[in-house]
């Protein structure tokens, strides 16, 4: 069953066509990644999907409901959560209390006058948290300043964020952009185990095709505002309009 | 110890005790000394000091946590101050219904003004909040709402006062007729004399210090909270907050609301200690005040906020009354001509040109400790630390929110 519905999508931006008529299907427990030279669209459908944009056509169901006219948070309280190119954390907070608020969030929902007992006195969310940055192996830095940590941390940290809100739908944009070739095989480790771990979907925009290859059970391709092709891994490698429109140019990439 | 960590219930405490002392502290000079210009340990002046004490601390549970510059919490000041001498002309001095009213009045006016002002953030915000601050001001001047039911209801710019064929409902003969609780007048003072010194100890004093107290650790509980963590958050990254399913508008709005109610009750407490409300309380330079206070002890700190309105109250009051015959007192040891050299030289400083010396020494601050007064303690805390190395592990854990 397909978990995300995008159908007949498109968004103008004043002449520019960003996307013309989008269909695209995620299915429920799978990691689809979509893939698309620069300009394609992706990062407009992505926020199309989360609440940032509306489209002018079209519709966005998730689990059978419209996502659109929806605020972010309250597409993220459906289950949508989003891990951002650059790491969106709090870097003013400490490690600890980044990892806190989501699961807040998760308890409270969108708002919640929690304003006299101590956060350290809530103790089930303060352990939540505590065994979030375990798992992530980030507890040693648990005091520390978010905006002092490295890139790969932050990013490692972000995702945690959010897991810890136990979304159905994870959305990814480019994840590895600007990461050490070190860093980026760990994310993949980590996605890779999320995966195995959790009943989550996952759906990626990535340009690097090593990420997209060990990971992607579907791929989708856009190319100037439209999808191509959607097939698994193996039939796109070998997909001749694929190649034309994007492998062509980063062979050696992939 | 009341719900707080160690750290917490320690400078709870400290606090406390400087504000039960404040009139020993506060009058470290003997009354016929040379110094005694300095003293500032009379009841007037305390009870600025913890009124805007208050108002300092319900400003950075705004300014501080959320990063939100409201620029016209005057109005909150005002209104608080209007609504207490409301209830002094209709039910009596009794300053009990004032302080209620204040704070419930402000809440109302805090619901309005943030609710459309918080659609902007930064400089808008900070634009917006300051046109409603003025609004307020020219409507309070001017008597507008006053004029259009016929009474007055701010009395223009003579300010709103008591008269004496005014209802007060509940009052009796019995009671004081100035403001007071219960029958304790809130100017009853004691006067302590001991071998030259003077010390006050003002009913009213008391109560607005015990009223601080009560705000402050509310603030401290406040701060500790999830809805606390939340407003940090808000200040930090609001983009995440979306994305992590968490509206922020309310958050912020609550906070605004929090700190115009705090605002509403020093207005409150202002008009207790002198039953009289005018419209110059709601101006933006009093706005501004509140401002540098919480800018000047550190924005985001708890204690700092009470440090920087204590600072420039005190600045305001004392520096201002040093006068071309106290500097002559003064340097009065000098040849003549240096003396009145010195004295033209401090002369622009001094007095009227308490402003001046405030500036520099904001500037001061601002450039070289930008977390304000609480940062120069630490660094000072720091560099003892520094020459005992035993200690260094426990003063090691740095204390960026204290």
């Amino acid at each position: 069953m397909a978990i995300l519905e995008v159908k007949n999508v498109g968004k103008r931006f004043g002449g520019l066509q960003a996307l013309g008529d989008v269909n695209l299907n995620v299915e429920e427990n799978t990691v689809h990644a979509i893939i698309g030279p620069n300009g394609a669209g992706k990062s407009t459908l992505l926020n199309c999907l989360v609440g940032k944009l509306i489209p002018d056509t079209g519709s966005v169901m998730f689990d059978g409901q419209s996502v659109l006219g929806r605020k972010p948070y309250e597409i993220n309280q459906m289950g949508i959560s989003r891990v951002f190119q650059t790491p969106e954390i709090f870097g003013d907070l400490t490690v600890m209390e980044n990892m806190l608020i989501p699961c807040f969030a998760k308890r409270d929902g969108a708002f919640e006058m929690n304003a006299i007992s101590s956060v350290m006195n809530q103790k089930e969310v303060v352990e939540k948290a505590e065994h979030m940055l375990e798992d992530m192996n980030l507890m040693d830095k648990r005091q520390m300043h978010a905006a002092s940590m490295s890139r790969g941390d932050k990013r490692r940290l972000e995702i945690a964020m959010c897991l810890s809100q136990e979304p159905r739908l994870l959305l990814l944009d480019e994840p590895t952009a600007g990461m050490a070739r070190a860093d980026t095989n760990n994310t993949i480790d980590l996605l890779k185990r999320i995966k195995e771990e959790r009943d989550i979907t996952i759906a990626i925009i990535e340009h690097d095709m090593h990420v997209v290859f060990s990971l992607a059970e579907r791929i989708t391709v856009l190319a100037q505002g439209t999808p191509l092709v959607e097939d698994t891994p193996d039939k796109i490698k070998g997909h001749p309009k694929v190649r034309e429109a994007y492998l062509g140019e980063s062979q050696d990439a992939a | 110890m009341f719900g707080l960590e160690k750290r917490d219930t320690r400078l709870l405490i400290i606090v406390a005790i400087m504000a039960l002392a404040a009139p020993f502290i506060l009058n470290p000079f003997p009354t016929d000394s040379a110094m005694a210009q300095f003293n500032a340990g009379y009841p007037d002046l305390m009870q600025r000091f913890v009124i805007f004490g208050i108002l300092a601390i319900g400003f950075n549970l705004l300014f501080g946590l959320t990063g939100y510059l409201s620029f016209g919490h005057a109005a909150f000041l005002g209104v608080g101050s209007y609504s207490a001498v409301w209830m002094f002309k209709l039910l009596g001095y009794n300053i009990i219904p004032g302080m209620v009213l204040s704070i419930i009045v402000s809440a109302v006016f805090a619901l309005a003004i943030g609710y459309i002002s918080l659609r902007r953030s930064g400089i808008y915000f900070s634009i917006l909040t300051l046109a409603f601050a003025q609004m307020l001001f020219a409507i309070a001047y001017s008597d507008l709402i006053g004029r259009f039911f016929g009474t007055p209801i701010t009395n223009g710019e003579t300010g709103l006062q008591v008269y004496t064929s005014d209802p007060q409902y509940f009052h009796n003969e019995n009671l004081p007729n100035i403001p007071h609780l219960f029958g304790q007048e809130m100017q009853s003072t004691y006067t302590l004399d001991v071998a030259g010194w003077s010390f006050d100890f003002s009913f009213g004093y008391y109560l607005c210090a015990i009223i601080m107290l009560l705000t402050f650790y509310l603030a401290i509980r406040i701060f500790r909270s999830p809805f606390g963590m939340m407003l940090r958050a808000v200040k930090s990254n609001q983009q995440r907050m979306n994305y992590t399913g968490l509206n922020t508008r309310p958050y912020t709005l609550a906070a605004f609301v929090i700190s115009g109610m705090y605002a509403g009750l020093a207005g409150g407490l202002l008009a207790s200690m002198d039953p009289l409300a005018g419209a110059e309380r709601m101006q933006w330079t009093a706005s501004g005040e509140v401002v540098l206070m919480t800018i000047l002890g550190g924005a985001g700190t708890l204690i700092g906020p009470i440090l920087g309105a204590g600072f420039i109250k005190y600045f305001e009051n004392i520096f201002a009354k040093i006068n071309d015959n106290v500097l002559h007192s003064w340097f009065s040891f000098m040849p003549d001509g240096i003396e009145d050299f010195m004295v033209t030289i401090i002369h622009p400083f001094v007095g009227k040109g308490w402003h001046l010396t405030l500036g520099l020494l904001f500037m001061l601050v601002v450039i070289f400790l930008p977390g304000g007064l609480v940062e120069g303690g630490q660094r000072i805390g720091r560099m003892f630390s520094r020459k005992k190395p035993s200690d260094d592990a426990a003063d090691g854990t740095t204390t960026p929110a204290e």
